[in-house]
């Protein structure tokens, strides 16, 4: 640590390089912040999922409906602790651009399926009493400005009314928030009794179910002997856990992951280069102080340290200073976006990788000038100044 | 003119100079490059997009949907509804028989080769019709289905990226078993992503008894779709939204592309102020390690603007260079890459390939020009207001 | 004559000078004395810097023994050179090899972060050693803002910072007008005198030269000896 003053002398040596270097690494480092967040977003449910809840969906496809009359069967086998059940409304807020997802479903099975979910009791029971109440998340209620109270009208582009109409009316009785920091309130909640008696067509079926399985089950046996017991029907399920289910979804997308992978790969490339031969460069220009200190009686490791620790610093003050700021950004997208993209999320796992990133990027750009420096003959050296 | 030759001089000795300071300028070149790499590989992912989506569509073909859907997936309408669109005026007629065709469209799992993980294929049924109210599409291999029967024909790109779909195979959707009878063709169009059998068997297959999900007409001209319109918006019995095809694909592409380019845009400006950072760094070491020899340039009677522009057009060769290098290999590797995403509107997968086009490569080297000039710039000026003296007594 | 510091025992060192071998040194035999104040004078390509480097510990001979005070040199490793070198020799240069990045003291002070002292206690030493020097007045200024006599002063002040027996010069006046060199060279003086360092100097300059106890005459590889006056 008493070697810091030296070494941070060292790299303000030249402004305007250390600068430039500074800023390239920032700059990569923003990018980093932003792009895993956005990764984050394409496989976000993967990582709330619960490994006690299933997802059943039709075999065929996720938009086939499933007969409601399933759902005694469902609460009915062995190891089922609760049944819950949603639909896709697929309508929108005022303008088509505010789209969001809104379910159909039972209240307290929802809220009990879900106990990561965060309300007032008192609000879930008034909904529960409001036929045409609805709840929704606190991003969406934050965004859209909506407030417990307000009668507000959804356009459905699916479900029309058995009258001819598309316009749902809800009033708000609650708002949700949820304890999980990853997971998304992005969501609008609606009677499913009110759905199922005023949509003109579709008539008692659900758009998918959602079960607990109790403590001591097996999950994968439950899910097994769910799709068994409905195998030849019109309607065969397929049942997984809620992360398999989140992840195959998020795999539809198709390799975002990869392609994010690949940016980043370039990036850290250029940056890599840039920083090493600045690295390089500053090392070359002050061979003969190396030698000073190598004579006073500093070790080749010691000169050795001292240029890597140059590079890590340069690294980790750019970084650093990437990383806060797109966080800042990656908060301010979250809000602004939340509705259309829920799940933008900077975890604590891509900021410990950036941050050894950093470190590991400095290293590699300062080894081979700090090598040069280590094995740096003092006579030579200082015969060349 | 005495100037120009100057700066031609002074700009070959400097280009002369590069190979004693290859590090820095290799740094500068291919930190360009990457610039021009990734805008190239990002946006060539929408513009690909775009190109399948867009390609699909005519103006003289309209798409009739229920009111208020987003998609043919979101939509329905009964027989009746169907007959009285074919009946309407403004439809295309052959003969006594106007061109349309009523088609259902559902969604099946298929397995993506990429990741052997199921994806939501679109699946439609259509009459025989619907190669007449499309443009190019043809069977490239096998047959036609047979009507009545559970064979299905598979678009090329749909075959390329989703698994068991090749002809002669049966393929299984719940307890249904189609066999797959032929390949169809459709110009890279997102028609081409989809499956498609009679759709009478798909109204049976899936119970959705006589009804559709979207009706394709042919116009007789791009204009008569105003008197489709209206004539529709009279009829009390129907309640439907008229687009042309290409208006219908390009809305549902909008949000895809709108969202690659809303990444693409600010991920390269990004990118481009990194690689200005690489660029000022390179010509300021440039400028350093040529100090000396500027300064006898000057001392022999050299002006400040021949140094400082042939700084500006070294700096510039060299971003172009990287721009070039960025731009071949965002083509070589990208161009014609095929991947296959959800669209949400639709909520299914549509397959397209990547498409380096040359305007995206005429923006990427525009990039480069600037980044070159930019990064010239403040070193240039630097190496122009150098004390000559003091250069000289230092080196 | 007092105990002696240093003592060379047949000392050879040949360079590979492309495919030559070049003989810089020939079976030397030296002592110095502690506290003696030798210059070394003699042609270009004589050895002289090749003789310093060997008491520094900076080089190693190709045959023969280096002996510092109990250390010796010829066998030890390089680390445990730089560890010896650290407390027991201080190099003063031709062109003072001051870190241009930072002050004059922190300059001093670079040889005392080998050290266990605390901060305070390097802050310390190097005023005494600046003050000894004379520059106690110049501790906040950097290298560039000090003229060639006193940037030399620095560079005296960080050799005997940390109280080595041995002083090795390398052409120390070389960069400077006489008025300087005088000053530089009284300050050895008064180290040797006063302080009881070991001062070894290398110089072509004669009037430097005079200013030890005595001269040596290097010239292809050996040394001859001649009184100071």
């Amino acid at each position: 640590m008493k070697y810091f003053g030296l070494i941070w002398k060292n790299v303000w040596r030249k402004k305007i390089r250390t600068s430039l270097t500074l800023l390239s690494v920032f700059v990569a480092f923003l990018l980093f912040a932003l792009l895993s967040a956005l990764g984050y977003a394409f496989k976000s449910g993967e990582d709330v999922a619960d490994a006690e809840r299933l997802v059943i969906i039709d075999k065929v496809s996720l938009i086939n409906p499933l007969p409601m009359a399933y759902k005694n069967r469902i609460a009915a086998t062995e190891g089922v602790h609760s049944v819950a059940h949603a639909s896709w409304f697929g309508g929108y807020y005022q303008d088509p651009r505010n789209q969001f997802a809104q379910f159909p479903t039972d209240p307290y099975e929802y809220f009990s399926m879900y106990p990561e979910l965060e309300m007032p009791e008192e609000q879930l029971e008034n909904w529960a009493k409001n036929r045409q109440g609805a709840v929704l998340g606190r991003e969406l209620a934050e965004q859209f400005g909506i407030k417990v109270g307000d009668r507000i009208p959804i356009q459905a582009t699916i479900w029309t009314k058995a009258d001819g109409g598309r316009t749902w009316e809800f009033d708000i009785e609650g708002i949700f928030g949820t304890n999980d920091p990853r997971g998304s309130t992005a969501f609008f909640l609606f009677h499913y009794d009110y759905f199922e008696e005023a949509r003109a067509f579709g008539k008692g079926t659900v758009g998918w179910y959602i079960l607990r399985v109790t403590p001591d089950a097996d999950p994968v046996q439950v899910a097994n002997a769910i799709d068994l017991q409905f195998a030849n029907s019109p309607n065969e399920t397929e049942t997984s856990t809620e992360a398999a289910f989140a992840q195959s979804f998020a795999k539809q997308f198709g390799n975002i992951a990869l392609i994010v992978t690949m940016i980043l790969g370039a990036v850290f490339f250029t940056l890599l280069l840039v920083s090493g031969n600045t690295m390089s460069q500053s090392v070359r220009e002050r061979i003969s102080e190396l030698a000073v200190l190598k004579t006073v009686g500093f070790t080749d490791r010691a000169v050795l340290g001292i240029v890597l620790a140059e590079a890590v610093l340069i690294m980790l003050m750019g970084g650093l200073l990437g990383l806060g700021i797109g966080w800042l950004l990656v908060q301010g997208a979250a809000q602004q976006l939340g509705a259309f993209l829920p799940g933008i999320f900077l975890s604590g796992e891509a900021i410990l990788t950036a941050v050894g990133i950093m470190i590991g990027a400095g290293i590699v750009a300062g080894i081979f000038p700090a090598l040069k420096a280590m094995r740096l003959s003092i006579i030579d050296a200082l015969a060349r100044a | 003119m005495k100037t120009i030759k100057q700066i031609i001089a002074v700009t070959a000795l400097n280009l002369r100079n590069i190979p004693q300071r290859l590090a820095s300028s290799v740094v500068a070149v291919v930190g360009v490059g990457a610039v021009v790499l990734v805008f190239a590989a990002v946006l060539s992912m929408a513009a690909g997009l775009e190109r399948t989506m867009l390609s699909a569509g005519s103006d003289d073909t309209a798409i009739i949907l229920r009111n208020g859907s987003t998609s043919e997936l979101n939509s329905g309408l009964s027989n009746e509804q169907t007959l009285i669109v074919s009946n309407a005026p403004g439809v295309l007629k052959d003969g006594n028989e106007p061109i349309v065709s009523s088609e259902l469209y559902v969604v099946v799992d298929v397995k993506k080769r990429s990741n052997q993980s199921d994806a939501n294929v679109p699946f439609r049924g259509v009459q025989a019709s619907a190669f007449d109210v499309r443009h190019n599409v043809t069977i490239s291999d096998g047959r036609m289905f047979e009507e009545g029967k559970n064979e299905i024909i598979v678009g090329r790109s749909a075959q390329q990226e989703f698994m068991g779909l090749e002809t002669g195979k049966t393929i299984r959707f719940g307890q249904n078993e189609w066999l797959v009878v032929g390949t169809f063709d459709a110009n890279g169009s997102v028609s081409e992503s989809e499956l498609w059998t009679d759709v009478r068997v798909l109204q049976s297959t899936y119970r959705r008894g006589n009804s559709f999900q979207s009706i394709r007409v042919k116009l007789e001209s791009p204009e008569s779709i105003e008197t489709l319109e209206q004539a529709l918006a009279e009829d009390p019995r129907i309640d439907a939204d008229v687009l042309t095809e290409r208006e219908y694909y390009s809305s549902q592409s909008q949000g895809l592309v709108q969202f690659i380019k809303l990444i693409g845009y600010p991920l390269t400006l990004l990118m481009a102020i990194g690689a200005v950072f690489g660029a000022l760094n390179s010509m300021y070491s440039s400028v350093s390690v040529r100090g000396k020899e500027i300064a006898t340039l000057r001392a022999l009677g050299f002006g400040p603007t021949a140094v400082l522009v042939s700084t500006v057009v070294e700096s510039v060769i060299l971003a172009l260079a990287g721009g070039a290098l960025g731009g071949l290999l965002a083509y070589l590797v990208f161009n014609g890459f095929q991947v296959s995403t959800l669209n949400g509107p639709s909520f299914s997968q549509v397959v397209f390939d990547f498409a380096v086009t040359p305007e995206l490569l005429g923006q990427g080297m525009r990039a480069a020009l600037l980044i070159g000039v930019v990064g010239g710039l403040f070193p240039a000026i630097r190496a122009a207001r150098l004390p000559v003296a003091t250069a000289l007594r230092e080196l | 004559m007092s105990e002696t510091l240093a003592t060379l025992t047949g000392v050879s060192k040949t360079y590979q000078k492309g495919k030559e071998k070049v003989e810089v040194l020939h079976n030397l035999d030296l002592q110095i004395p502690a506290g003696d104040f030798i210059a070394i004078m003699g042609p270009s390509g004589s050895g002289k810097t090749t003789l310093l480097n060997l008491l520094g510990g900076l080089d190693k001979p190709s045959s023969g023994t280096v002996r510092v005070g109990d250390a010796e040199l010829s066998s030890m490793s390089n680390s445990q050179l730089s560890h010896w070198r650290s407390t027991n020799v201080g190099f003063i240069f031709q062109f003072y090899n001051l870190l241009p990045v930072l002050t004059a003291q922190k300059n001093v002070e670079l040889p005392l972060l080998l050290t266990d002292f605390s901060g305070k206690e390097r802050a310390k030493r190097a005023s005494i050693a600046l003050e000894i020097v004379g520059l106690g007045d110049r501790a906040k200024h950097y290298p560039r803002e000090l003229s060639g006599g006193q940037e030399q002063r620095v560079a005296i002040a960080r050799a005997v910072v940390s109280d080595p027996a041995l002083l090795l010069c390398d052409e120390p006046t070389g960069d400077l007008d006489r008025e300087t060199a005088d000053e530089i060279l009284k300050l050895l003086q008064i180290l040797n005198r006063e302080h009881g360092k070991t001062i070894v100097m290398v110089t072509h300059d004669a009037q430097a030269a005079e200013y030890a106890n005595r001269i040596l005459h290097c010239d292809k590889g050996t040394l001859e000896a001649r009184e100071a006056v």
